[in-house]
């Protein structure tokens, strides 16, 4: 079937800022999407709050709204645009829940805009429980025994019949979102509460529990004359219980045999063609493992992280596709753009083996608990793909940047049987090491898969690469051996540990008995059809098929590995644009990146992709082969900037600033001198090793001081200390991993935190404009509402920043991209922070100036001047728009972990509020992150001494606004003493009722509650905090932040909204 | 113990041997299924082939009792690993055991993507297996060249007729090398099914009035079976519905006059995409073929294509003008596969009249 004429202009629906549960795959897939709707001539209208996403490009989209993702917003843009049609299936569930809301209310029809892709008959049948069930019954396919409760009694009743464990799922919610598994009425009275309060319907499905049965999930397409096929299957190595996207993930399926894998193939067929579903689905199974039994348990009809490691696992581009059967066409009429050779309507052969694994934050929640559960709480992932799959999960493994290369790195050999055993009940990120452990104690397979219920198939893998790790402890290391070694990916420093050798000594005898990577290609077809797509992964002992190119200049763009906390999606726009302005300025590019759900892994961004860790050994196979005129490392964040002393060591030319000056920023002797140089104050500090060294100088400084290890990312480890304790503890907690480099003890000046990216051409700078931080420093920036331009500097101030700039610029030889944090204390300009590389900021101010700074760096990188690009070096002059960018926080995913703000980074993601005032763009934000106030009108305020005076002031406006103000006793105090109505509560050890009675009570919208500065160890602050969060109350917990939103809800006059297209920002 | 494939064309892979150890020759063709390595080693169609499967972790979940016929058939298998311990809960035994059981000569270790890419570039070819270590690559590759497939259908095919019950319509299964599925997809279907080996003469089987006859796959040339070509050319003037299956679709299509050819690498996998071009529908197909139906030397007047694969064009199946007479290339009995086209016997049951 052609396509259908009548699709003209579409508008397609972001998923927002990043949560954990939502990530950067969706921003994959609808970039993806776009491209290919543009391709077949269709204007694009994109909206999507997130600024940091590629898809919101202007090259991507024809018009592109970054504004809150909102009934309202939607159809004012709907009303505006006048788009025929709307692609809801791309924007992950926070895009699909939007459309579903626009069509249930009738809006849709009344302005004749149809839904393309699947119908929203279809999506109800396949999101709402009752009828998900009752059209599974129809059709014979079994679901585990549930029913949909709208109370936590209705639930206690049905448990009872049922038996537990119950596993409880809210309906509407992502990466699920208030689930969990309740083993008695206890649990489940505490989790089904929460879950109803999260559903966006009120629903909570009560199911029988099937934890321990193997998890399978299909990715499926199907077209509208009813075409189907299967992309990918994928088996969760952790049995049912864990989040799929907590899960360690094996594609294709390993254990299940080919009567198995039918089934449950024409299952799903059978399933979307039931749903009448028109494009992507995934159907997830549970398979009993001792029986043909099955159930189906959950499906997405729309792209999903799935969908997303399906595409790159096989090399299917599922979003395009979708995209095109969106538009009519059905499978059969849409090319394989691998092969060029077949049809959209084939099955992807593998002749690998992929293993993902997820990224979890708990380094940077050290407080948080560990284990996995049915909620996910990974914040990225990472993808693997070997021959082979010991060696598939030894490389998933060092891709994950987590100090961890081999099933050693964490050290359980304390631990005696009887303590394995009973570690093993838990499941948390670090069970693979532990079973690894369990078997060199010598517990039985058995054993380990009767606690586990991980499927012996896998744990005999382990075993054998524990037997690896013995063999190179206790035999000569030949040829064979290292052969071997390297054939399941041990990487050549731990063969080196193992075998007392050094890594240099491996590194030589691998060269010498020719064991070097070779690269294959994916190309869907198993190697039956000749493929054009230059996707790679390394296998050892194998022939190389990387294909010899062009005569062109090659240059090596090394990626940002997984989404974690600190180093996002915004590094992918980095990555993903320098690579285009390479290209467009005549290069090979050559991508390297582990992270499947981004658009720099997508098999048609770069010349060459290499799906591969970003370890120095993995990268110096790739650059023995590829042997690239130059690397570039300043956009893959502090993953590729470790890179660069290696890459030296290679012999590639670090394209761009040196990597002698990258150093010189972090090292801080060095960096000192240059800012003497320059003539540049920044705050006093020193160099330590030792918490006694750290004590030294904070004593010689004078309290507080903010402590932390140099070349990190995202402030990891950095704190506030205000005395000799915190400075034992802070110092304790940055040594638990052995640093290579000093630790950094600075006064900290409680300032306005200004930031600025600028791109330096060696002569000229051209700083495309100023932010400043909402929060006063000593909140990490990525956690601060940032304001461009600055509002509260003077021309001086910025005439100064300008200035120190262009000579910190100059004086490190900056050659592209710079970040400088500075504090500004009245006219007082410091630096606190250079990164001599592409920031956080930089898709944020890039959109929001109009200025493509990527490809202007990258321009700069090759050698041309910033003049001779048509700009006027300097501080450019300011947009006629605020943007205000939101921080956006998962911490209600986080069991245990603490919201409080502090320098460590925290968020997970961003939005934008962009408008001609700042109150407007500033609502427009507090919107876009979801903090949507008020409903009762109720706040809870506890605060330091320190803001109390600030804390009367903004009492006072909420007091204003109609609020009634709960208070901790001295806040209440001094809110009275201030003229403000404070309703003094007690504190949660004192009787009831207490303030946690007020929050358990539902009746509370906001609490502000700014902890005191130091180690902060009052167990009650963090206990309101996280009861505050896990009740759906929004928390707020610097003054700073406090007094934004207040001034956001003051301008109650902004509701009618002005929506702004981006694309037309010059 | 280190085994070597040598090729026609002098390339020489190193590996380990698996299962027996003695030397094989024969043609090497590669499947690209993921699962189902039990059914292909038990599919009977490849019977003179050495098959190099192109997943790389073989072995996984053991020997089940999903047999496609009573043993293995291919004359070697070539293997990038086969794991060392399966695990399912109907696992009976590993795989290096039933090699060696079945007397299977093969070798693990190949970079069996390298092996396949010279397979599809100069098409399939002979080879050999050998755990000699001093092999004599100037005696090898003249044995390669002079080999041949040879009457691979009468070793394959059952010794004497025996019968499924069933209260269904009677169907005549013709065996040149039935997968078992073939059977019990019409058994399950209520068909009482008569298994005739493959020299039945076509008036044996008519005097028995079927409702219908199914031909079934099998391996080698279509063209070699002249003696049965003559029979089915009789069932075909007789006015009984016949279904056939791959080996039986081309011996079907040269006793109505058309040819066949060998394809330059066959089509062996569950992912081969099929059209129905009645309709215009695509269903995923388990296919096993190294000859196909040259549709150009069709008489449109015996019978038009029924089915087209929508990667590379070729024929897929036909329909018998005038006749109740349908043929596929691929196979609706999957196993190992896909089952989408499962409903084409179901067709077949309403061709013979539907159940009793």
């Amino acid at each position: 079937m052609p396509r259908n004429k009548d699709i003209k202009k579409v508008l397609v629906i972001g998923s927002g800022p990043i949560v954990i549960g939502q990530a950067a795959e969706f921003d994959y897939a609808g970039t993806q999407a776009c491209r290919s709707l543009k391709e077949e001539g269709i204007e694009v209208v994109l909206l999507n709050s997130n600024p940091a996403t590629i898809m919101t490009d202007k090259d991507i989209a024809d018009r592109v709204y970054i504004e809150p993702l909102t009934v309202e917003v939607v159809e004012q843009l709907i009303l505006k645009e006048k788009p025929d049609s709307v692609l809801p299936t791309l924007g992950g569930q926070a895009g699909l829940n939007l459309a579903m809301e626009l069509e249930e209310a009738g809006f849709l029809k009344k302005n004749h805009v149809r839904l393309i892709g699947t119908t929203a008959e279809t999506i109800k049948k396949a999101e709402d429980r009752l009828e998900f069930k009752a059209t599974m019954e129809k059709i014979g396919e079994p679901v585990a025994p549930s029913l949909v409760v709208e109370s936590v009694e209705e639930g206690k009743a049905f448990a009872e019949e049922i038996g537990y464990p119950v596993v409880l799922r809210p309906a509407y919610t992502l990466g699920g979102s208030g689930g969990g598994i309740a083993h008695n009425v206890e649990e489940l009275e505490e989790i089904l509460a929460n879950g109803l309060r999260l559903s966006r319907v009120g629903q909570v499905l009560v199911e029988r529990c099937i934890a321990g049965w193997k998890e399978i999930e299909y990715e499926v397409m199907r077209d509208s004359k009813g075409n189907c096929i299967t992309v990918c299957n994928m088996e969760n190595i952790d049995p049912v219980g864990v989040h799929t996207g907590d899960s360690i993930v094996v594609a294709p399926s390993q254990t299940l045999g080919d009567k198995e894998y039918q089934m449950l193939r024409s299952s799903a067929l059978n399933i979307i063609s039931e749903l009448n579903i028109t494009g992507g689905c995934n159907v997830q199974y549970a398979l009993h493992p001792e029986s043909f039994e099955y159930c189906v348990i959950e499906v997405n009809p729309r792209v999903s992280r799935s969908s997303a490691l399906a595409s790159k696992a096989t090399g299917y581009p599922i979003a395009k596709v979708a995209a095109k059967i969106a538009l009519g066409y059905t499978l059969d009429e849409i090319q394989n753009a691998v092969t060029k050779k077949t049809y959209a309507s084939f099955e992807p052969m593998l002749d690998y083996c992929v293993v993902k694994l997820p990224r979890l934050p708990f380094d940077k929640f050290i407080s948080a608990k560990r284990t996995l559960t049915t909620q996910m709480k990974a914040t990225g992932e990472v993808m693997s793909i070997c021959n082979n799959f010991e060696g598939a999960l030894m490389k998933a493994i060092r891709s994950l940047e987590q100090h961890v290369d081999s099933l050693m790195s964490y050290d359980f050999t304390a631990l005696s049987q009887e303590e394995i055993l009973e570690k093993l009940e838990i499941v948390d990120d670090r069970r693979i090491w532990l079973i690894a452990e369990a078997i060199r104690k010598g517990i039985s397979y058995d054993e380990i898969h009767r606690i586990t219920k991980i499927d012996k198939w896998f744990i005999d893998k382990i075993a054998i690469l524990v037997e690896m790790e013995q063999a190179l402890k206790i035999r000569e290391l030949t040829p064979e051996l290292l052969k071997e070694a390297k054939r399941i990916e041990f990487p050549d420093n731990v063969i080196a540990q193992l075998s007392g050798k050094s890594e240099q000594e491996i590194h030589d005898m691998r060269h010498e008995n020719g064991i070097v990577a070779a690269y294959k290609m994916v190309d869907t077809c198993a190697a039956e059809f000749a493929a054009e797509t230059p996707y790679y992964y390394s296998v050892y002992g194998s022939e190389n098929e990387v294909e010899e190119t062009s005569g062109k200049k090659k240059v090596l763009v090394l990626g940002s590995g997984p989404i974690r906390i600190g180093q996002g999606i915004e590094f992918d726009f980095c990555s993903v644009h320098c690579t285009w302005a390479f290209a467009k300025e005549g290069y090979e590019t050559i991508i390297v990146n582990n992270n499947p759900e981004t658009v720099s892994t997508d098999f048609d961004i770069a010349d060459k992709l290499y799906f591969e860790p970003l370890t120095p050994e993995d990268v110096e196979s790739i650059v023995d082969l590829e042997k690239p005129d130059g690397a570039v490392v300043q956009f893959g964040g502090q993953t590729a900037i470790k890179l660069t002393e290696s890459l030296m060591k290679m012999g590639v030319p670090i394209l761009g600033t040196s990597a002698e000056n990258v150093d010189a920023a972090e090292d801080r002797e060095l960096f000192d001198e240059i800012l003497a140089k320059c003539a540049i104050p920044r705050p006093k500090g020193g160099t330590v090793f030792t918490a006694e060294e750290a004590k030294e100088v904070a004593n010689r400084l004078g309290y507080p001081v903010l402590v932390r290890p140099s070349y990190v990312l995202g402030g990891q480890g950095m704190q506030i200390a205000i005395s000799d304790h915190d400075i034992d503890e802070f110092i304790g907690i940055i040594n638990r991993i052995t640093q290579d480099h000093p630790i950094l003890v600075d006064k900290y000046l409680q300032g306005k935190e200004i930031e600025v990216d600028a791109v330096c051409d060696g002569e000229d700078i051209l700083i495309p404009g100023i932010m400043e931080h909402i929060e006063r420093a000593g909140i990490h920036s990525g956690d601060s509402i940032s304001v461009y331009p600055a509002q509260s500097i003077s021309e001086v101030t910025k005439r100064k920043i300008e200035e120190y700039t262009k000579r910190l610029a100059k004086a490190l030889h900056v050659i592209g991209m710079i970040n400088i944090q500075f504090i500004v204390c009245g006219e007082d300009v410091y630096v606190i922070e250079v990164n001599p590389r592409s920031s956080r900021t930089v898709p944020y101010i890039s959109k929001v100036t109009g200025i493509p700074i990527v490809p202007l760096a990258t321009k700069v990188i090759i050698g041309h001047k910033i003049r001779e690009m048509g700009y006027t070096p300097g501080l450019q002059k300011e947009a006629d728009y605020i943007a205000i960018k939101m921080p956006v926080f998962s911490f209600e995913k986080i069991r245990g972990a603490d919201v409080s703000l502090g320098p460590e980074m925290k968020s997970t993601g961003e939005c934008l509020g962009i408008a001609s005032t700042f109150n407007e763009a500033l609502y427009k934000a507090f919107l876009g992150a979801g903090i949507n106030l008020p409903k009762y009108k109720n706040m809870i305020m506890t605060v330091r001494d320190e803001d109390k005076p600030e804390a009367v002031e903004i009492g006072r406006r909420f007091e204003a606004l109609g609020y009634r103000i709960f208070a901790t006793r001295s806040t209440a105090e001094a809110l009275k003493a201030g003229g403000v109505k404070a309703i003094p509560v007690n504190k949660i050890e004192q009787e009831s009722p207490n303030l946690m009675d007020l929050i358990l009570g539902h009746e509370i919208d906001l609490v502000i509650d700014t902890p005191p500065q130091g180690a902060d160890h009052s167990r009650d602050g963090f206990v309101i905090r996280r009861n505050a969060i896990e009740t759906g109350v929004n928390v707020l917990t610097a003054m700073d932040t406090a007094r934004a939103l207040v001034t956001s809800l003051e301008n109650t006059d902004i509701r009618q909204l002005t929506l702004i297209d981006i694309a037309k920002i010059e | 113990m280190k085994a070597f494939l040598i090729l026609e064309d002098g390339t020489v892979f190193e590996g380990t041997s698996i299962g027996a150890e003695r030397d094989m020759i024969s043609e090497i063709v590669f499947n690209t299924s993921m699962t189902g390595y039990l059914e292909v080693l038990t599919d009977p169609s490849y019977a003179g082939q050495a098959v190099v499967m192109t997943y790389p972790l073989i072995g996984n979940y053991g020997i089940t009792p999903d047999m496609e016929s009573k043993k293995a058939w291919p004359d070697g298998y070539i293997v990038r690993e086969l794991s060392r311990m399966p695990s399912n809960f109907r696992c009976e035994g590993t795989i290096q055991d039933f090699l060696k059981e079945q007397d299977i000569p093969g070798i693990a270790g190949v970079d069996t993507r390298a092996l396949t890419k010279i397979l599809r570039e100069k098409g399939t070819m002979n080879g050999m297996i050998t755990v000699k270590e001093d092999y004599n690559l100037e005696e090898i590759l003249p044995k390669l060249h002079a080999y041949k497939v040879g009457d691979v259908v009468s070793r394959v095919t059952c010794r004497e007729k025996y019968v499924l019950d069933g209260d269904g319509p009677d169907v005549a299964l013709m065996d040149f090398g039935a997968k078992n599925n073939i059977a019990k997809s019409l058994n399950q279907r209520g068909c009482r099914v008569t298994v005739y080996p493959a020299h039945t003469k076509a008036e044996e089987i008519l005097a028995a009035s079927p409702d219908g006859i199914m031909l079934s796959n099998g391996p080698g040339d279509p063209a070699d079976c002249t003696e049965i070509i003559a029979e089915i050319r009789k069932l075909y003037d007789s006015d009984v519905p016949v279904f056939a299956i791959c080996l039986g679709h081309q011996l079907m299509a040269l006793a109505t006059g058309a040819k066949t050819y060998k394809l330059k690498y066959g089509h062996r996998g569950g992912n081969h995409p099929v059209k129905d071009l009645s309709t215009g529908r695509v269903y995923i197909s388990s296919q096993n073929h190294g000859y196909a139906v040259d549709a150009e030397s069709l008489d449109s007047q015996v019978a038009i294509p029924a089915f087209e694969n929508v990667n590379d064009g070729t024929n897929e199946g036909l329909s018998y003008i005038g006749k109740n007479i349908f043929t596929v290339q691929f196979h609706p009995e999957a196993c190992p596969g896909p089952q989408d086209s499962g409903y084409l016997f179901d067709r077949f049951i309403q061709m013979m009249g539907g159940t009793k």
